[in-house]
C-alpha cells in the first residue's frame, strides 16, 4: 500500500491478514479507523459457513412411520378380506337377501362393482382405529410435557451464570438415549478456554506455583507468593527469563475499570485488586504468560509509542523499544520479538514449540530442559519454549532492511519473510520453558469417560494445533496411555517421499489394516469399547489431510477414500480432527450421519464455529459459555456446562427413550387387539360392518379409557432409577440401536395384541354358544356381547401397561385405577340414562344388566387373566443373558436374579 | 432480595419437577409369583369345579322349566337389519307414526303408502310362530300353562319401550293411518288377544325379538313354566307339542328349533365356562411346578458356581 501524503514522499506499508478485521471485532483505542470491505454477502465467512436449517426428525418417528405402514397394510388387507369373503358368501342362495332383511329398490339397482367399493370403504372405516391417531397427540403431549423435565431440572443449573437448561425443541427428547456419536467442540466445550500459567523451568531449574487457584489446595493466595523449588537458577537468568515472558508477546494492556465487560473474560482470577488489570491477546496463552511472569515479580505495563514498559521485582519501570515482531504461524511454531534496551542492547526474544526451538539452540542447553518439557506435555499442559539472542548493530542493519523488504514483497511475500525470520532466528540460546494448562471443564474427563462407557464414540472437531488438542484429549483421558495414534495429518503424509495423494492411500490402507483387519471381530449390533486390554485406538486428522480425503485427486476412487476412513474412524474410540473449519466440521457430521446404519449423531459447542454441525447433527447442543449465544440459540438442547451432558444422555435421554418407545409399542398394541375382535365379529354377522362395540365405546377408548395411564407411564416411568443410570454408563447400550423399536419388539408386541383379541372374541363367543347368561333366563344381545368383550379389553390393556410399570407414584395409581373406575362409571352413566340425542338406545342397561350375570363376571374375570398370563410367564422366566447380566438384570426386573433374592 | 431473584431462574426444587416422586416399585419375583400362581390355580379349579357341576346339574325337567325357541342362519347381526327400526316410534312418539324414519326402508310404507308401526326390518321378521304344550295324561292332552311375563328385560318392559298415549282409551285408535307390519298376521294392538296389557310395543315376545341377538345361531327366550302343577319341574310322562308355523327358514337354509331349560345362577346350561376354569387353573397350577422346578435347578447351577 502507497500512501501519499501532501509534501511528503509517499510511503510504502504492507498489507496483510493482520490487517483484517473480521465480523465482531471492536474499535478501540482510537475514534475511527477507515475500512475497505473485502468480502460482502454471500463471500462472507458467516455465509459460507452458514447452513439452512432443517426439519429434524427422530429416528422414533421414523419407527412410528414403518409400523404404520405395517399396521395400514394390516387394515386395508382385513377390509379386503372382509369385502372379498362377503361377497363370496352372498353368492350362496338365499344369503344375500334374506326374506327378513330385504335391500331397497336404490341398494338393488346400485352398479354391482360401486357396491363392493363401498363395502370397502365402509369395512375400512369399521377397521379404522386401528391405526392409532390418538398417539401421535399423546406422542406429542409427552414431548411437550416431558420437555419441562429438562428444564426443571436442578441439577442443570448453574450458579454462575444463574439458568439451567434451555430445550428449544421437545421433537428430540429420546434422541437423546440413542447417540453414537458425540461430535465436540474442544475450545470452551472441553476445555473452559481460560489459560492458567503452572510453572516454568529455567535453566533446567523447575519453578512451580503450588498453589495455582485457592481452592485448589485449600489455602489462599495473599501476595501471589511464589514457591519456589531449590536449587534456583542464577538470579540473572531468571530475570532474563521474566523479561522475555514480558516481552515477548502481543497482548495489550486494557487498565482496569475502562470498558470492562470487553476484557473481563479474558483476564482471569488476579490475586489483588490493584493488580486488576486486563490483557487482551489473540491467543489465551500469552496472556497467562504474562500473568504467569507477573505473579514472579515482572509486571508488563503497557505498550507505548513503540516502547514496552516493564515494572521488575524492585518495582523500577524498565523501557524497551519494540522494534520488530516476527508474528507467530503454524508452520514456524514460533514467534520473536526484537527489542532494545535501554543502554543500546538489541535483543531477539524467541518463544515456541519445543520442535521448532530445539533445533535452533544449543544442543547442551537443550538436554537440562527437554526432561522437564516432555513431562509437562504428557501432563496435558501446553508448553512452550523460551530463547533469546543478542543482536549487533550489524545484525540488527541486516536482519531490519530484509525485514522490510520481504514485508514489501508483491510476490512470495510469505515465503521471503519466512526465509528472513528462520535466519533471524538461529543460534539463540535457550533460557527456559513454561507450561500452561487450559483448564478442562468441570468434570470434562468423567463426562467424557461415561460417554465412552455408554458405546459412544467421542470426535472432537477443533479448529486448534494438533498438538493443543492432542493434550486436550489426553487430559479428557479421550487418549489413555495406552491408546495407539493413528496420525494422518499434513505432517504424516509429507514424510514420505512419494506425492501426499498416494502417501494417504498408502497411510489410509495401513491404518484400515491395523485398525479394521487386525482388530478382533466386533460383537454384532453391540458397540463394544475393548475392554479386557487389547488395543484401543484413536485417530488424528487434521483439516487438510480431510479435505483430501474428502475429495480425492482426480481418477481415484472417491468412494474407497472415505470408505477407509470411515471404517478406521469407526473402529477407533476416540477421532479428534483437528484445525477444522466450522464448515468441515459439518462436513465431518455430515459423512458420519450418512454412513451405514445411519447412526445418530450429536454435536455439542459452545461458539458460532460451532453452529454448522449443531444444526448438522441429529441432536444439537449448545453449551451456555462465554462464547455468546449463536450456538445456544441454534441448537436443540443448551446446557450451562459440559458435565451436564451426562446426565442428560445417560438419564434424561435413557428414561426419555424408553418412555417412548414404550408408548408407541403400547399404542399400535392396544389398538391391534381393540380392533381385531371387530374384525372377527364380522365372520359371524355375514360381512355386513356390524361394528361390535357402541359408538361411544369406539370414539372413547383411546380418547378416554386407555390415553391417561400410558400417559403418566411415559411421563414417569422409571424402569431404573437415575442414579443407577448415572453410575452404570454401560445401561445406555441396552436401548442403543432403537432396541426397543426395532422390528422383533414390535412383532412381540403385535403377537401380543394378536393372541389377545382371539382370547377376548373367541373367550366370549364361546359363552355365548348359550345366551341365557342371566339366572332369570333372560338372553342377552349383541351389544352386551360387545361389552363384555369391551369390558375385557379396557381391563387387560390396562392391567398390562400396569404391569410394565416399574415406578408407580401416586400420579400413576390415580390414572391406571382412575381410568378403569372411569370406564365403570362412564357405563353405568351411559347406559342408565335415555339419551334423548340418539336415534337408537342401544346400550340402555347393557352394563347394568351383564354386571348382573354371574357369568359374565366369570368370563371377564378368567379372559383377564388368561390375556395377561403369558405375559406374567415371560416376565418371570426372562433370563438375563450375556457377561452384563448383572446389569441387564436391573433391566427386567422379573429375572432370576430377582428370583434369587427373594428366596 | 437478591435470593430472590435467584430463585425465580432456579427451577423448582419439587419432588415432581425433580422426578423424584416417592414411588412404589414392584417386583414380581417368584417368592410372589408361584405362590401366586398356585393360589389361582386352585381358585380357579374350584370354580370350575362349581361351574362344571352346576352346568351338569341343569336339568330339562326340574323347575321351573325355561322354554326357548333357537333359529340358526339366521343374521339379527346384519348391520342394515340392525339399524332398520325407529326408536322414536317405540317409544310411543306418534309423530314417527306418520314418517318413519329413512333406516327403516323399505319397511316404511306399505303398498298403500301408509307407514308402517312398528316400521323397519327388526320388527317386520318378529318371530310368530306359536306353541302350546300338552301334557298326555291317560290319552288326553292336558295343556301346559306357559308364563309369558318376566322374558324380556325389565327396563325395556318399563323404560325404554313406550305404548303411544290411548286415544277415547283405546290403543288401536292410537294407531290410526298407519298399517302393520307386512309379516305380522295382527296388527301390534292385537299382538296378544288374550292379555290387553300385553300390547303394542309393550309385547313381551316383541322385545325379547327386538333386542338383536348376538350371533346367526341364538336362542330366545319365549315362556316360562312357573304355574300350576308344572311349577316345580315337569313331570316325567309324554308330552306332545303343537307348532303354529307361520315363521319361514328354510328359504335361507335356517333351523328352528325348541329348547326347554332350567337355569341355575350362572345363567342356562353352558358347560364352557366351567371347563375353561378347570384348564386354566390346573394350567397355573402346572406353571407354578414347573416355575418351581426351573427354579431349584437354576438355583442349584447358580450355587455350584
Amino acid at each position: 500500500m502507497h500512501i501519499y501524503k501532501p509534501e511528503q514522499e509517499p510511503a510504502v506499508r504492507s498489507l496483510g491478514p493482520e490487517n483484517l478485521l473480521l465480523k465482531g471485532a471492536t474499535l478501540k483505542n482510537t475514534k475511527k479507523i477507515y475500512g475497505v470491505s473485502v468480502y460482502t454477502g454471500m463471500e462472507t465467512k458467516m455465509a459460507l459457513n452458514y447452513q439452512g436449517k432443517s426439519q429434524k426428525r427422530s429416528a422414533v418417528e421414523k419407527s412410528i412411520n414403518a409400523f404404520l405402514c405395517v399396521y395400514l397394510c394390516i387394515l386395508i388387507s382385513k377390509a379386503v378380506v372382509c369385502t372379498t369373503l362377503k361377497y363370496v358368501w352372498q353368492s350362496k342362495e338365499g344369503q344375500d337377501e334374506p326374506w327378513y332383511n330385504q335391500k331397497t329398490q336404490k341398494e338393488k339397482d346400485t352398479f354391482m362393482y360401486l357396491k363392493m367399493f363401498t363395502d370397502f370403504l365402509s369395512f375400512m372405516v369399521l377397521f379404522n382405529f386401528i391405526i392409532p391417531v390418538s398417539m401421535y397427540v399423546t406422542v406429542e403431549m409427552q414431548k411437550f410435557f416431558g420437555s419441562f423435565f429438562i428444564k426443571w431440572d436442578n441439577d442443570f443449573f448453574d450458579p454462575e451464570i444463574k439458568e439451567g437448561a434451555l430445550v428449544n425443541t421437545s421433537d428430540l427428547n429420546e434422541e437423546l438415549g440413542q447417540v453414537e456419536y458425540v461430535f465436540t467442540d474442544k475450545t470452551g466445550t472441553l476445555t473452559q478456554n481460560n489459560m492458567e500459567f503452572i510453572e516454568c523451568c529455567i535453566d533446567g531449574f523447575q519453578y512451580r506455583q503450588r498453589d495455582v487457584r485457592s481452592e485448589l489446595d485449600g489455602f489462599t493466595v495473599t501476595d501471589g507468593p511464589v514457591h519456589k523449588l531449590q536449587p534456583k537458577a542464577g538470579v540473572e537468568k531468571e530475570e532474563l527469563f521474566l523479561r522475555a515472558l514480558c516481552l515477548c508477546h502481543t497482548v495489550q494492556v486494557k487498565e482496569a475499570g475502562s470498558e470492562e465487560t470487553l476484557g473481563d473474560r479474558l483476564d482471569g482470577m488476579l490475586p489483588k485488586p490493584e493488580e486488576e488489570r486486563g490483557f487482551i491477546a489473540s491467543s489465551p496463552d500469552e496472556v497467562a504468560l504474562v500473568k504467569g511472569a507477573m505473579k514472579y515479580g515482572f509486571t508488563f505495563l503497557g505498550l507505548e509509542n513503540k516502547k514496552m514498559k516493564i515494572r521488575n521485582r524492585q518495582n523500577d519501570i524498565e523501557e524497551y523499544s519494540l522494534l520488530h515482531v516476527l508474528n507467530f504461524d503454524p508452520v514456524r511454531r514460533r514467534m520473536s520479538v526484537i527489542v532494545q534496551t535501554r543502554s543500546g542492547e538489541t535483543l531477539l526474544f524467541c518463544k515456541g514449540a519445543d520442535s521448532s526451538i530445539f533445533p535452533r539452540v544449543r544442543p547442551e542447553e537443550v538436554d537440562r530442559i527437554r526432561l522437564h518439557v516432555e513431562r509437562n506435555a504428557t501432563e496435558g499442559y501446553r508448553t512452550l519454549c523460551v530463547a533469546y539472542k543478542q543482536l549487533t548493530a550489524e545484525e540488527y542493519m541486516v536482519a531490519e532492511t530484509g525485514l522490510q523488504d520481504a514485508r514489501l514483497a508483491l510476490q512470495d511475500r510469505e515465503e521471503k519473510l519466512m526465509a528472513m525470520y528462520n535466519q533471524l532466528e538461529t543460534g539463540m540460546s535457550l533460557i527456559g520453558a513454561t507450561a500452561v494448562e487450559d483448564r478442562l471443564q468441570e468434570e470434562a474427563a468423567e463426562t467424557m469417560e461415561a460417554l465412552q462407557g455408554a458405546g459412544m464414540k467421542i470426535w472432537v472437531l477443533t479448529g486448534d494445533k494438533m498438538e493443543t488438542a492432542k493434550s486436550t484429549c489426553y487430559a479428557c483421558r479421550l487418549f489413555q496411555r495406552g491408546t495407539e495414534l493413528l496420525e494422518l495429518t499434513v505432517r504424516t503424509l509429507e514424510d514420505g517421499r512419494s506425492k501426499r495423494e498416494e502417501r494417504l492411500l498408502e497411510l489410509l490402507r495401513d491404518y484400515h489394516k491395523r485398525a479394521v483387519q487386525d482388530a478382533p471381530p466386533v460383537r454384532t449390533g453391540v458397540v463394544t469399547r475393548s475392554w479386557c486390554g487389547s488395543q484401543e485406538y484413536g485417530f488424528i486428522i487434521d483439516g487438510a489431510t480431510l479435505t483430501l480425503v474428502m475429495n480425492p485427486p482426480r481418477d481415484a476412487d472417491a468412494s474407497l477414500y472415505r470408505s477407509l476412513f470411515l471404517q478406521i474412524c469407526q473402529n477407533c474410540t476416540t477421532v479428534l480432527c483437528c484445525r477444522m473449519a466450522p464448515l468441515q466440521k459439518a462436513q465431518i457430521v455430515k459423512m458420519v450421519k450418512n454412513s451405514k446404519g445411519s447412526p445418530i449423531t450429536l454435536s455439542i459447542g459452545d461458539g458460532a464455529n460451532d453452529v454448522s454441525m449443531i444444526l448438522e447433527a441429529h441432536v444439537g447442543i449448545g453449551i451456555k459459555g462465554k462464547e455468546g449465544r449463536q450456538a445456544v440459540r441454534n441448537s436443540d438442547y443448551a446446557i450451562p456446562k459440559l458435565k451436564h451432558l451426562k446426565k442428560l444422555l445417560l438419564a434424561h435421554g435413557h428414561l426419555y427413550y424408553v418412555r417412548i418407545a414404550h408408548l408407541v409399542q403400547y399404542f399400535f398394541y392396544k389398538n391391534l387387539c381393540f380392533i381385531l375382535p371387530q374384525f372377527l365379529y364380522q365372520f359371524f354377522c355375514g360381512y355386513s360392518q356390524q361394528p361390535l362395540y357402541d359408538a361411544a365405546y369406539l370414539t372413547m377408548y383411546n380418547i378416554c379409557f386407555t390415553s391417561l395411564p400410558i400417559l403418566a407411564y411415559s411421563l414417569l416411568e422409571q424402569h431404573i432409577c437415575i442414579e443407577i443410570l448415572l453410575d452404570n454408563a454401560t445401561l445406555y447400550r441396552e436401548i442403543a440401536k432403537n432396541a426397543m423399536l426395532r422390528w422383533r419388539p414390535f412383532l412381540y408386541w403385535t403377537l401380543l395384541g394378536i393372541f389377545q383379541g382371539l382370547m377376548f372374541f373367541f373367550g366370549v363367543r364361546f359363552l355365548f354358544s348359550n345366551p341365557a347368561l342371566q339366572d332369570n333366563g333372560q338372553v342377552f344381545g349383541n351389544w352386551s356381547y360387545g361389552t363384555i368383550v369391551f369390558t375385557v379389553l379396557v381391563f387387560t390393556v390396562t392391567l398390562k401397561l400396569a404391569l410394565d410399570t416399574r415406578h408407580w407414584t401416586w400420579l400413576n395409581h390415580s390414572a391406571i385405577w382412575g381410568s378403569l373406575a372411569f370406564y365403570v362409571f362412564f357405563s353405568f352413566f351411559w347406559g342408565g340414562i335415555i339419551w334423548p340425542f340418539l336415534k337408537q338406545q342401544r346400550l340402555y342397561f347393557v352394563f347394568a344388566n351383564m354386571l348382573s350375570s354371574v357369568s359374565a363376571w366369570l368370563v371377564i374375570i378368567i379372559l383377564i387373566l388368561l390375556s395377561l398370563l403369558p405375559e406374567i410367564l415371560l416376565m418371570v422366566l426372562r433370563k438375563p443373558r450375556g457377561p452384563l447380566s448383572r446389569q441387564t438384570a436391573a433391566v427386567t426386573p422379573l429375572s432370576y436374579k430377582h428370583l434369587k433374592e427373594r428366596c | 432480595m437478591k435470593n430472590e431473584g435467584e430463585s425465580s431462574e432456579r427451577p423448582d426444587n419439587t419432588a415432581f419437577t425433580q422426578q423424584r416422586l416417592p414411588a412404589w416399585q414392584p417386583i414380581l419375583s417368584a417368592g410372589i409369583v408361584i405362590p401366586g400362581f398356585l393360589i389361582i390355580g386352585l381358585a380357579f379349579i374350584g370354580i370350575g369345579i362349581g361351574l362344571f357341576l352346576t352346568s351338569q346339574t341343569i336339568q330339562v325337567l326340574e323347575g321351573p322349566v325355561f322354554f326357548y325357541y333357537g333359529l340358526s342362519n339366521y343374521y339379527q347381526n346384519f348391520r342394515k337389519y340392525g339399524v332398520s327400526t325407529d326408536y322414536y316410534q317405540l317409544s310411543g312418539d306418534t309423530q314417527y307414526f306418520k314418517s318413519p324414519q329413512d333406516s327403516c326402508s323399505p319397511y316404511s310404507y306399505d303398498s298403500q303408502n301408509k307407514p308402517i308401526v312398528p316400521c323397519g326390518a327388526i320388527a317386520n321378521s318378529f318371530f310368530n310362530d306359536t306353541f302350546e304344550l300338552y301334557q298326555i295324561i291317560n290319552g288326553t292332552k292336558k295343556l301346559v300353562p306357559l308364563d309369558g311375563k318376566g322374558i324380556a328385560w325389565w327396563t325395556d318392559y318399563n323404560i325404554k319401550y313406550r305404548n303411544p298415549t290411548l286415544v277415547n282409551g283405546s290403543l288401536a285408535n292410537a294407531f290410526d293411518g298407519t298399517s302393520k307390519p307386512l309379516n305380522w298376521p295382527r296388527p301390534a294392538y292385537e299382538l296378544d288377544l288374550t292379555d290387553q296389557n300385553n300390547n303394542g310395543f309393550l309385547n313381551q315376545d316383541f322385545l325379547v325379538w327386538m333386542r338383536r341377538a348376538a350371533l346367526p345361531q341364538f336362542r330366545k327366550l319365549y315362556r316360562r313354566i312357573t304355574e300350576g302343577d308344572y311349577a316345580a319341574g315337569l313331570p316325567a310322562g309324554n308330552y306332545s307339542l303343537t307348532v303354529h308355523y307361520n315363521y319361514q327358514v328354510l328359504n335361507f337354509d335356517g333351523q328352528k328349533k325348541i329348547i326347554f331349560s332350567n337355569v341355575s345362577w350362572m345363567g342356562g346350561k353352558n358347560d364352557f365356562l366351567g371347563i375353561a376354569y378347570l384348564v386354566v387353573g390346573s394350567l397355573c397350577v402346572v406353571m407354578s411346578v414347573v416355575m418351581l422346578i426351573v427354579y431349584a435347578k437354576f438355583k442349584f447351577s447358580e450355587d455350584d458356581v
